[in-house]
């Protein structure tokens, strides 16, 4: 089924990437050189054969910083997009399904989470909140939840009104058959696609929350918490924070090309075969 | 005008009022999430139960939350942002000079931003699914997947500090020379338009290319019209309103864009001013200036709509 | 190479025409196909060629290539195409620009799609006039109203002054065939004009443009699908099949003696063999003064309708767009609970709302819709598609489901082979075979039939309604069938419905209502049915009573 020689050479680079990531992340305690806090050297040593990308601001192994920073930014980006994705499907189905009340109701509230930004909401909310990984989560989570809600309610309310769902309304069909079999299986390809730019856009989310001083706290630092605490090395030459910066764009870009590629597979309407 | 259309505008701003309304709401709610207690935050661990009662009966906390929302709405509607919780300031004229600095380099972001957009937009279209298409259409992606910082250091590392074209930090100040003033903000604005363009330059593509996929576009090509001609004539006037709707819907973007780079050119503008209160927890402050940002992202939401309401000929012309 | 000498009256000289195309299988390296096989024709002045066959022909890919075009990525690879003595496609894109809306114009087949919507009419009508530099602006536009003025359009003075959307869908194609004669051309290329209407409209518009030809000697390619229709207009004929030349000669002898079997097909493709039966005593489906309406009472789309169904017969539903016969339906099934009236099933009442009537009901009752690509889920193979209603209604599970739906693929004649494929592997008619047999599946009283065939070639669609009424022997299956197509209702139906604008006009068996005397309505809608006779548009016209609404 998933034959090697046919993957565009795009979507095989974003694959062996993301995969890196993956594999950096899981693997943080026993691949990582040095630990995550450990001063091993001067401030913003330059690369050298002891510590591949130099030092960072307090003197701790970058490459270390880096694997763990992997880690944690992964984690709360893959916990916030099944949250925001499980919130916003679940509810984007019901409510193209259900219709009434219920429908506009939710629409409307979505509609007024949407209209302000996510950035500024999000920064209001957590002017206030305690700021640990569940808050994080939870703000991340719903927030982005709003752009799932309408992409899945948009949906499924095409593919209600074709004529096979009436069909099969017709026939005396129940809610659930109705929702799991005919129209999930037509709803995936939009979807998944969905899920891989939700989840570029949390880690660029929790990014900038970090950079600007709100994300995960010191000691831990995930990538965009690195290029906060490094930026002041810039003006003096030094490019230590380009480089989470630069994973993290590294990152958005495999996964997008891993995301066009399925898309462009299942929309082949062979049933996903070939 | 036809009426039908006055309606329509007429109901979309004031829609977007009710919205706005809503919003102020979401703010302040979101704001009084956790009952931490204000007082206590000004007064710090050693206060007395009395000095704490005093603080709390003159700050109004007292009263219960709906009492607080409409004395704060009254205040806003008339000019009064409310006081800045950590430094005593008033929030209003801190305000001025800071908007009027973030409106300023908007401005110049976008006016490098939309017609680059356009002109990218048409030329992609035109060589569609050529090199020149896929590799316009390839930086484009990248660029959506760079964090906003990445730009913006990247830039800092080699036209600040490599090359010293400009200053790496973008002061700026009453009464500077405008020729000063464009040397200080060009990073951030370039930063700035870089993170927009390559939205609004797909978005732009895909609008174009859906009108010139058209039958009417075809029925133009198959009078002999010479394909300028038939852009012009004919894709034009059909794409105005799509293009139009695209480069509002970004300028909106914009908005959040211009936060993260206040704060990486440590440049004096409403979005540095709103993290700095984040950070200190300044509940009045952030208040007020959340609600500016989502008023100004709302507002060019509606533009963005009712330019689409008016460029629509079955709503210009009706039956 | 060297011109070719004009043949004296030879407008157009098409020798030995290649077309190829490129296409990109999922999943596969793109490919070259060929459209058109090395075909040739000669058109003279004046005269009118029919361009006939199914969709896939190439008829639409010719007619383009008279004026050096290709829609979608088409090019044409082989072959001369000699236009007024010069072969056009060595004028390279200089060259087609020129004789575009100059010495060939093209009408398209929607005419809502083919006007921008941003611009007036009269600007586009004379824009390719004055592109060219054949008229002023103001002889332009007084050459464009007498045009409109012999199309028979309403208000010739100012219909111009108006945008596309706030005209009809017959008065705009009349419009495009104004902007086509504006510029005086030598050919115009008539692509598929008259298929969007509806057929009291169609009439009108075909007759105009008719009269509009034999005026102003202008030579056609009027391209079709329609052999009764093409019959009415053009001098010859030419039958084309897959991209190849099956026939070609002129009109009376393609329609009275078809050299080609292929062709002869085409002619006789309504005529079907069917015994009109008597109805029984006791209806089997009865509706009774049933009224529905839309946004909650104020539209009402069915009025007082009554109509019977026999058991193992066929009711015909008969009407245009907007008559309410496919809201007939949405009433029967209760997908639309009506305000008053009721509907009597087997003798019991059916509930008014879909969500209250018992499985046992909704069983008896099966429906096949107009587009089988989207009545069928995509991702769902045939088997599936067919082994549902077994499971569902019958409980049947595992090889028994499997044992009867190898019998229902066969009913519908086609093979085991097919139960693994998905919709998107299947042909238009195979596809609705699959929704017959996803309909007998469950065994059923009657089968309402949803404008089945109008979507379809004429010869598949005559292969399904051989197929159905062939299931309605062996099944003992009633049939309501809705459609617009007159000449299908002649051929299969028992008795007949005529709807118009939600009532019922003219009710009774088929020898009943097919015989005179009519009322309005009916007279129109049968008057309005081109046989495929000569000279038959000239009678029709003469013979008007009603004006067609709406037009």
């Amino acid at each position: 089924m998933l034959d090697i020689r046919r993957i565009p050479i795009p979507a095989l680079i974003g694959l062996v990437l993301t995969a890196l990531f993956v594999l950096a992340a899981i693997l943080a305690p026993w691949i990582s050189p040095h630990d995550n806090a450990e001063i091993v050297g001067d401030v913003w040593e330059p690369m050298s054969a002891a510590h591949w990308l130099g030092t960072d601001n307090l003197g701790r192994d970058l490459l270390s910083r880096m694997i763990y920073g992997a880690r944690i930014t992964l984690f709360i980006a893959v916990l916030a997009t099944a949250l925001s994705f499980s919130l916003g499907a679940i509810l984007g189905f019901s409510a193209a399904v259900f219709g009434g009340w219920f429908d506009t109701i939710l629409s409307r509230l979505v509609d007024l989470l949407m209209s302000i930004p996510t950035l500024i909401m999000g920064l209001v909310v957590l002017s206030v909140l305690p700021t640990n990984l569940v808050t994080l989560i939870l703000v991340m989570g719903i927030l982005d939840s709003t752009r799932v809600y309408r992409l899945s309610r948009a949906v499924a309310v095409d593919i209600n009104v074709m004529d096979y769902v009436e069909a099969a309304k017709l026939r005396g069909e129940g809610s659930a058959w109705i929702i799991f079999r005919e129209i999930l299986p037509n709803a995936l390809s939009p979807l998944v696609s969905e899920l891989g730019l939700r989840f570029i856009y949390a880690v660029l989310f929790l990014s900038t929350l970090s950079f600007l001083g709100l994300g995960v706290q010191p000691p831990d630092a995930d990538w965009g918490g690195m290029v906060k605490e490094n930026k002041d090395g810039i003006v003096f030459g030094i490019a230590a924070a380009l480089i989470p910066a630069g994973a993290i764009a590294a990152l958005a870009i495999s996964v997008n090309l891993v995301a066009d590629w399925i898309l462009n597979r299942t929309t082949s309407l062979k049933g996903g075969r070939g | 005008m036809s009426s039908p259309i006055l309606k329509l505008i007429a109901q979309r701003v004031a829609l977007g009022i009710l919205l706005l309304l809503a919003i102020s709401v979401l703010i302040f709610a979101g704001t009084q999430i956790l009952p931490g207690d204000v007082a206590q935050a000004i007064l710090g661990q050693s206060a007395t139960p009395e000095s704490l009662a005093n603080l709390r009966e003159q700050l109004g906390l007292n009263d219960p939350a709906y009492v607080r929302y409409f004395h704060w709405l009254g205040g806003v509607l008339t000019g009064d942002l409310g006081t800045a919780m950590s430094s005593g300031q008033d929030i209003a004229t801190s305000i001025k000079g800071r908007l009027w600095n973030t409106l300023f380099l908007a401005f110049w972001a976008a006016v490098v931003a939309v017609p680059l957009a356009i002109i990218l937009g048409l030329i992609a279209v035109r060589y569609r699914n050529g090199w020149v298409d896929k590799l316009i259409s390839g930086l484009a992606l990248a660029s959506t997947s760079f964090p906003e910082f990445f730009i913006g250091y990247l830039l800092v590392y080699f036209f600040a500090v490599k090359w010293q074209i400009f200053p790496a930090i973008s002061t700026v100040y009453d009464g500077m020379p405008f020729g000063e003033r464009m040397q200080a903000i060009a990073l951030p604005a370039t930063a700035l338009t870089l993170v927009v363009l390559a939205h609004m330059m797909r978005m732009t593509r895909a609008a174009i290319l859906n009108v010139m996929q058209s039958a009417y576009v075809e029925t133009a090509e198959l009078k002999g019209l010479s394909a300028f001609a038939v852009i012009r004539k004919h894709a034009f006037p059909n794409a105005i309103a799509p293009i139009i709707n695209v480069v509002m819907l970004n300028l909106a973007y914009l908005i959040v864009g211009v936060v993260v780079v206040e704060v990486i050119f440590v440049y004096p503008g409403m979005g540095q001013y709103l993290v700095d209160h984040v950070t200190k927890r300044d509940v009045p402050v952030v208040q007020a200036v959340g609600l500016i940002f989502a008023a100004v992202y709302i507002s060019l939401n509606i533009i963005a709509d009712i330019a689409a309401i008016v460029a629509n000929p079955r709503l210009r012309h009706p039956k | 190479m060297a011109d070719s000498k004009a043949k004296p009256g030879v407008l157009l000289d098409i020798r030995n025409l290649r077309i190829e195309a490129t296409v990109y299988p999922p999943g596969e390296a793109p490919k070259n196909i060929v459209l058109v096989h090395d075909v040739s024709l000669t058109l003279e002045k004046g005269k009118v060629l029919g361009l006939i066959g199914e969709s896939g022909a190439g008829k639409s890919t010719i007619g383009l290539s008279s004026m050096g075009y290709g829609r979608g990525g088409v090019r044409i690879t082989g072959g001369e195409v000699i236009l007024n003595g010069r072969d056009i496609l060595k004028g390279g894109k200089e060259g087609f620009r020129k004789l575009r809306g100059r010495e060939v114009c093209y009408v398209a087949q929607s005419a809502a799609a083919a006007f921008n919507p941003a611009h007036r009419l009269m600007d586009q009508v004379v824009e390719a006039t004055l592109l060219h530099g054949t008229a002023t602006r103001a002889e332009a536009e007084k050459r464009a109203v007498a045009l409109f003025k012999k199309l028979s359009l309403p208000n010739p003075e100012t219909i111009g002054e108006r945008f596309p959307h706030q005209v009809s869908g017959g008065q705009l194609q009349r419009v495009m065939t104004a902007m086509a004669l504006c510029s005086e051309p030598d050919l115009i290329v008539f692509d598929e004009p008259t298929t969007a209407l509806d057929v009291t409209t169609q009439i009108d518009v075909l007759s105009a443009i008719k009269d509009a030809i034999r005026d102003t000697h202008v030579a056609a390619l009027y391209i079709t699908h329609d052999l009764a229709v093409v019959a009415q207009v053009s001098d010859e004929i030419m039958v084309l099949r897959h991209g190849r030349l099956v026939e070609w000669g002129g009109t009376r002898q393609i329609i009275k003696e078809p050299r080609q079997e292929y062709t002869n097909a085409l002619v006789s493709v309504h005529e079907i063999e069917h015994q009109e039966q008597n109805p029984g005593a006791t209806p089997f489906l009865s509706v009774k003064n049933v009224t529905a309406a839309y946004g909650g009472g104020h539209v009402k789309v069915l009025k007082n309708v009554s109509v019977d169904i026999y058991p193992g017969q066929t009711l015909a539903v008969v009407g245009e767009s907007g008559s309410g016969k496919s809201t007939l339906a949405r009433a029967i099934t209760g997908l639309l609970p009506p305000e008053q009236g009721t509907v009597t099933f087997d003798g019991r009442p059916l509930a008014n709302r879909l969500a209250d009537r018992p499985k046992e009901d909704l069983r008896q009752l099966q429906m096949i819709y107009q587009m089988a690509d989207v009545a069928m889920n995509p991702r769902q193979t045939v088997g599936t598609i067919i082994g549902r209603p077994l499971e569902f209604y019958f409980g049947m599970r595992g090889r028994e489901r499997d044992k009867r739906v190898a019998e229902l693929l066969d009913e519908i004649e086609m093979g085991k082979g097919f139960v693994d494929r998905y919709p998107a592997e299947l042909s238009g008619g195979q596809k609705q075979r699959v929704c017959i047999a996803r309909s007998l599946a469950a065994k059923p009283k009657l089968i309402i039939c949803d404008e089945v065939t109008s979507a379809l070639d004429p010869l598949v669609a005559n292969g399904i309604l051989k197929l159905l009424l062939n299931l309605q022997q062996h099944e003992k299956v009633a049939y309501l069938f809705i459609t617009h197509d007159l000449a299908t209702v002649k051929s299969i139906a028992d008795s007949i419905a005529v709807m118009y604008r939600g009532e019922v006009v003219r009710y009774g068996s088929k020898s009943k209502v097919l015989t005179p005397p009519f009322d309005a309505y009916t007279d129109l809608l049968l008057s309005s049915v081109p046989e495929m006779e000569i000279g038959w548009l000239e009678k029709a016209i003469k013979g008007r009573r009603m004006a067609s609404a709406g037009n």
